[in-house]
C-alpha cells in the first residue's frame, strides 16, 4: 500500500468512528426510549436524528469553564486522555482484511495497554476537579478499572492460545471454520463483563453513579471537555463491541452476499445495542460487591478457563 | 375507651392526686396537665414502669395560649407543650400537657427518655422560643438559622405583607451563606481519628438522590459513613401557621400539599379531627368514597416510591413504567375529583360532589388491569438479584429501635410488627373492609420494599370491595356545619338562611374543643391535632407527619454503611420533603 492509502485509511477510520460515536447519542436515546415506553428525541430532523447536531452545537457553544479551585492543566488534559487512548486502540482493529490501520504483531497487548491508559483520564479528571464527589468517583473508577483489566487480559489469552498469535488479523482468519465463541464461551462472558466495567456503563457506572455521586468524576466538567468524556464513553462501547466481534464472532467473516465491512458493522452494532439494553434493564451493584465479584469469581474463572484451554490445546497438538 | 382511662388512676396513685389536672376532650384521649418538674419522671414512668407501657413518643408540639378565648376554664398559662404518647399494647394514646409561664419559658428536655424527642423539641424551640434544658443540641430546625422571631407565636406575622419588603443585599447573602456552612465541631464531630482524616460530604439541598430539597452532611471515612446530619426545613411553608388564618373549610387544600403524594388522604386526616369536634357523623357512602380515593392515592404514592427506589439503586426503566400506571390511577382520580395530585375534594361532613356517572367502569378497568402489572414489577425489581444485593441486610433496625425512634407505617411493619391504624383503630369505615396487614421480618431495605409491594395488593383489594359494595345515599352529612352547607331549607326559613349565609361567607364555626385524628397514611401515621376556641379558624393546627421521625432516624440507620447504601436507605424510607417540613 502506498503512503497515501495509509493516510486515507487513518482519516477514514477516524471520520467513521467519530461519527458513530456521535450517532450513538441518538441511537442510545431512541432505543432507551423505546424500551422505556416513551418517545425520546423526535423533534429535530427525521426521527429526531438531528439531535446529534443540536447536542454537539450545544456542547461547543457552552462556556468552556475551568473551576477556579481546579488544577487547571491537568483538568484540561484529562478528557483528552480518554478519547486519545480509545482512538489509539482502534489502530489494531481489522474492519476488513484491507482496512486496518496497523496489524501489529502484539495487537491484543496493544489494545490492553491502551485501554488501561483510559483510567488516567478518570483519576486525573477526578483529582484535578478538586471536588469531593469527583474524588470519590475517581477512586471508585481507578480500583474498578484496574481490577477488571487483570482478567480482561486473561480472558483473551485463551483465544490467543488457540490461534497462536496476538495479531488480530490472524485471529479473525483462524475463525473461518468456527467462531471462537463456541470454543471459548466463558472467556466471552468474562471479557464482556470486564468490558462493561472498563467503559463504566450501567450496571457498572459506579464512578459516575448519578443518584449517589451526582456525576462522579466529571461533575465539574462542562462544554466540550465534558463532551470529550461523553464521546470517549461511546467510543469505548464501540471499541469493546468491535473487539468482542473480532475475538469471538469472526470479525468481518460472513456470507458473501454482504461485503466484509457490512458484516463487521452489523455484528458490532448488535453488541452496541446489547450495551444499551443492559443500561435499560439492570440496577447497579455496590462498589464493594463489584470488586468482590471481580476478584473472587471472575478472576479465578478466567484463570481456570486459561488452564483448561491450555491443557486441551496441548492434548490436541499432542 | 374506658380502658384508656385506667392509666389515670395508676398515675394518680404514683404521683399524688394533686399532681395532675384532667381535661376532657372530644377525641376521648386521656388528657392530663402536669407541672414541668414532673415531666421527665412521668414520661419515664409511662415508658418503663408500667405493664403495657406507652413506648412511643407519637408527637410533641407547642402551643401559644396567650390569645386563646375561653382559656379561663382551663389550667393554661402562656404556653403549653403537649406530649402525645402511644401504647401499642393498650392501643391507646395519652396526652400530657405542661403549662408554662413567661415570654420565653423553659422546661426539662425528655431526650433522655425518648430519642425521637430531639427533633420535636428543636421544632418547638424554633416555632415558639421555648427552651428545653438538657437538650443536646437545641438549634433551629425548620427555619433558617438567621431567622428573627419564632413563627408560631401569635405575635409573629403570618403573611409577607405584614413584614415589609424583602431586600437581598450582599451582606444578607454572605450572612445566609455563612449560616449554611457546616461546622462539625458544633455537632460534636471530630475532623480526624487516630488513623484517618474524615471527609465531610455535603449531599444536597440539590442532589439527584435526595428526592427533594434535603441536605445531609456525611462524615466519611473513605466511603464508610461515620455519622450523618440531615438538615431539613428547605421545604417549610408554614402549613401550621396558615391553619390559624384560614377558615376551617378553606384550609382543606393546604392539607393536600403536606404529603403531596398522598392527595386526599391528607384531607381525611384533617377532616376526621374537624368532624370529631363538630360532632358530625358521615353517611356510609361518604365513608366508602373516601376510602376508595385514599386507597387509590396509596397505590399512586407507592408507585412513585417503587419507581424512584429502583432508580436510586441504578435501575433506570421501572420509574417510567410505574409513572405510566400512576397516570392510569390519576385518570380515575381526575374523573372523580377534577384534580390530579391535589384534588382538594373532601369536605367537612362529606365530599365535594357525588361520584360521576361511569366511575365504576373506570375503576373496574383498573382493578382488572393492575394485578398483572404488580407481578411484572415484582419480577423486574424485587426479584432481581442485583437489587437484592443492594437492599438485603442494609439499613437494618429492630422493632425496639423502630418504636424508640417513632417509626410508623411500612417501616414498622417491615420489623415484623403487625400494626396498622386502619385495622387497630378503624376510621372512616375501614372496619367494614376485608384486607390483610403485610409484614416482613428483618427490618432492612428489602423488607420495607416487600411490605410496600404487598400493600399495593391490599389496596387493590380494598378498592375492589368499594367498587362492589358502594352504598347508596348522600355524599354529604345532614349537619349544619358541613361545607359547603346544604341548601335544602335555605329558601324556606330565615334561621337556615342565616346559617347558610354565615357558613358560606365566614365558614363554619367549629365548637371549642380539642381533637386529634390518626390515620394510616401512605408513609405512616399521620395526625392532625386541632384546637378550636370557638372561632371560624383553628386556634392551633398541629400536623404530625410520619416522615419527620423517619428522617430523624437516618443518622442512626446509616452509620457504618457506605454512601451507596445511604441511597438505598433513603429510597426505602419513602419520605416526602413536604411531609417532613410542612
Amino acid at each position: 500500500m502506498t503512503v497515501m492509502q495509509h493516510v486515507w485509511i487513518v482519516l477514514g477510520v477516524l471520520f467513521v468512528l467519530l461519527n458513530i460515536a456521535a450517532g450513538l447519542i441518538w441511537v442510545e436515546r431512541r432505543m432507551l426510549a423505546m424500551w422505556q415506553d416513551r418517545l425520546g428525541p423526535n423533534r429535530a430532523g427525521p426521527l429526531g436524528i438531528l439531535i446529534v447536531l443540536a447536542d454537539t452545537l450545544k456542547l461547543f457553544f457552552k462556556e468552556d469553564w475551568v473551576p477556579p479551585f481546579a488544577d487547571k492543566w491537568v483538568f484540561i488534559f484529562a478528557p483528552a486522555v480518554v478519547v486519545g487512548s480509545v482512538l489509539m486502540s482502534f489502530v489494531i482493529i481489522p474492519f476488513t482484511p484491507q482496512i486496518i490501520v496497523a496489524d501489529l504483531n502484539v495487537g491484543i497487548l496493544f489494545f490492553l495497554a491502551m485501554s488501561s491508559l483510559g483510567v488516567y483520564s478518570i483519576v486525573l479528571g477526578g483529582w484535578a476537579s478538586n471536588n469531593k464527589y469527583s474524588l470519590l468517583g475517581a477512586m471508585r473508577g481507578a480500583s474498578q478499572m484496574i481490577a477488571y483489566e487483570v482478567f480482561m487480559g486473561l480472558s483473551l489469552m485463551g483465544v490467543v492460545m488457540l490461534t497462536g498469535s496476538f495479531k488480530l488479523g490472524d485471529i479473525v482468519n483462524a475463525q473461518k471454520d468456527m467462531w471462537f465463541v463456541i470454543k471459548q464461551p466463558v472467556a466471552l462472558i468474562i471479557f464482556f463483563i470486564a468490558g462493561i466495567a472498563e467503559t463504566h456503563r450501567l450496571p457498572f457506572d459506579i464512578p459516575e453513579a448519578e443518584s449517589e455521586l451526582v456525576a462522579g468524576y466529571h461533575s465539574e466538567y462542562s462544554g466540550m471537555k465534558f463532551g470529550m468524556f461523553f464521546i470517549g464513553e461511546y467510543l469505548g462501547i464501540t471499541l469493546i463491541s468491535a473487539v468482542t466481534v473480532t475475538m469471538f464472532f469472526g470479525g468481518w467473516l460472513g456470507w458473501s452476499f454482504l461485503p466484509p465491512w457490512a458484516w463487521f458493522f452489523l455484528k458490532t452494532f448488535a453488541f452496541i445495542l446489547f450495551f444499551i439494553l443492559l443500561r435499560a434493564s439492570l440496577p447497579r451493584p455496590r462498589y464493594d460487591q463489584l470488586m468482590e465479584t471481580g476478584w473472587k469469581i471472575l478472576l479465578p474463572l478466567a484463570l481456570l478457563n486459561l488452564m483448561i484451554t491450555g491443557a486441551v490445546a496441548l492434548l490436541i497438538r499432542g | 375507651m374506658s380502658d384508656a382511662f385506667a392509666i389515670l388512676d395508676l398515675l394518680q396513685q404514683n404521683f399524688g392526686a394533686d399532681t395532675f389536672i384532667q381535661q376532657s376532650t372530644v377525641d376521648d384521649i386521656p388528657t392530663l396537665w402536669l407541672p414541668k418538674e414532673k415531666i421527665i419522671s412521668v414520661t419515664t414512668y409511662l415508658k418503663t414502669n408500667i405493664p403495657q407501657p406507652f413506648n412511643l413518643l407519637y408527637d410533641l408540639c407547642g402551643m401559644d395560649e396567650r390569645d386563646r378565648s375561653g382559656k379561663e376554664k382551663l389550667p393554661v398559662k402562656d404556653f403549653t407543650v403537649i406530649y402525645h404518647l402511644f401504647s401499642f399494647e393498650r392501643n391507646s394514646f395519652i396526652r400530657l400537657k405542661v403549662g408554662l409561664q413567661g415570654e420565653y419559658p423553659s422546661l426539662p428536655s425528655i431526650t433522655g427518655v425518648f430519642k425521637n424527642a430531639n427533633w420535636y423539641e428543636r421544632e418547638v424551640y424554633d416555632m415558639f422560643g421555648i427552651k428545653f434544658e438538657g437538650h443536646p443540641h437545641l438549634q433551629r430546625i425548620l427555619m433558617p438559622l438567621t431567622w428573627q422571631g419564632h413563627p408560631l407565636r401569635k405575635e409573629h406575622p403570618a403573611r409577607a405583607t405584614e413584614i415589609g419588603p424583602y431586600r437581598l443585599v450582599n451582606e444578607t447573602i454572605d450572612r445566609e451563606q455563612d449560616a449554611l456552612q457546616f461546622k462539625p465541631e458544633e455537632w460534636g464531630m471530630q475532623r480526624e481519628s487516630d488513623d484517618a482524616d474524615f471527609m465531610f460530604l455535603n449531599i444536597g439541598p440539590q442532589h439527584p438522590g435526595t428526592h427533594g430539597v434535603l441536605r445531609i452532611v456525611l462524615q466519611l471515612d473513605g466511603e464508610d459513613i461515620v455519622d450523618a446530619v440531615p438538615e431539613i426545613g428547605f421545604h417549610h411553608r408554614g402549613a401550621e401557621k396558615m391553619g390559624e388564618r384560614q377558615s376551617w373549610h378553606t384550609y382543606i387544600p393546604y392539607t393536600d400539599r403536606i404529603d403531596y403524594l398522598g392527595g386526599v388522604m391528607n384531607n381525611l386526616a384533617y377532616l376526621l379531627a374537624v368532624e370529631k369536634m363538630a360532632g358530625i357523623t358521615v353517611p356510609d357512602r361518604v365513608k366508602v368514597i373516601r376510602v376508595m380515593l385514599c386507597e387509590l392515592f396509596r397505590i399512586s404514592s407507592h408507585l412513585v416510591w417503587f419507581g424512584t427506589f429502583a432508580q436510586d439503586v441504578g435501575q433506570l426503566s421501572p420509574v417510567f413504567y410505574m409513572f405510566t400506571d400512576r397516570e392510569k390511577v390519576f385518570d380515575i382520580i381526575e374523573a372523580v375529583c377534577g384534580g390530579r395530585m391535589h384534588p382538594n375534594w373532601f369536605r367537612i361532613g362529606g365530599v365535594a360532589q357525588d361520584l360521576p356517572k361511569g366511575w365504576d367502569a373506570l375503576v373496574r378497568d383498573f382493578v382488572e388491569y393492575f394485578p398483572k402489572k404488580i407481578k411484572e414489577y415484582t419480577n423486574m425489581v424485587i426479584r432481581n438479584s442485583l437489587f437484592k444485593g443492594r437492599t438485603k441486610g442494609i439499613g437494618i433496625y429492630t422493632l425496639e429501635e423502630a418504636i424508640e425512634w417513632g417509626v410508623t407505617g411500612p417501616g414498622l411493619r417491615a420489623c415484623g410488627y403487625e400494626w396498622d391504624f386502619r385495622k387497630k383503630q378503624p376510621y372512616s369505615g375501614y372496619e367494614m373492609f376485608d384486607f390483610d396487614i403485610p409484614t416482613a421480618q428483618h427490618g432492612d431495605c428489602f423488607d420495607r420494599a416487600v411490605v410496600r409491594v404487598e400493600e399495593l395488593w391490599q389496596s387493590l383489594r380494598i378498592v375492589k370491595q368499594c367498587l362492589e359494595n358502594m352504598p347508596e345515599g348522600s355524599y354529604k352529612a345532614d349537619h349544619h356545619l358541613t361545607t359547603p352547607p346544604l341548601k335544602k331549607y335555605t329558601m324556606q326559613d330565615i334561621e337556615t338562611l342565616i346559617t347558610h349565609f354565615l357558613n358560606v361567607s365566614w365558614g363554619p364555626v367549629i365548637p371549642a374543643g380539642e381533637a386529634m385524628s390518626c390515620i394510616e397514611a401512605t408513609k405512616g401515621a399521620n395526625s392532625y391535632y386541632l384546637v378550636s376556641d370557638g372561632n371560624t379558624s383553628s386556634y392551633r393546627t398541629r400536623i404530625r407527619t410520619p416522615s419527620f421521625p423517619h428522617m430523624q432516624m437516618l443518622p442512626f440507620v446509616s452509620k457504618g454503611y457506605t454512601v451507596a447504601d445511604l441511597l438505598s436507605i433513603l429510597g426505602s424510607v419513602d419520605f416526602v420533603l413536604a411531609d417532613i417540613d410542612r
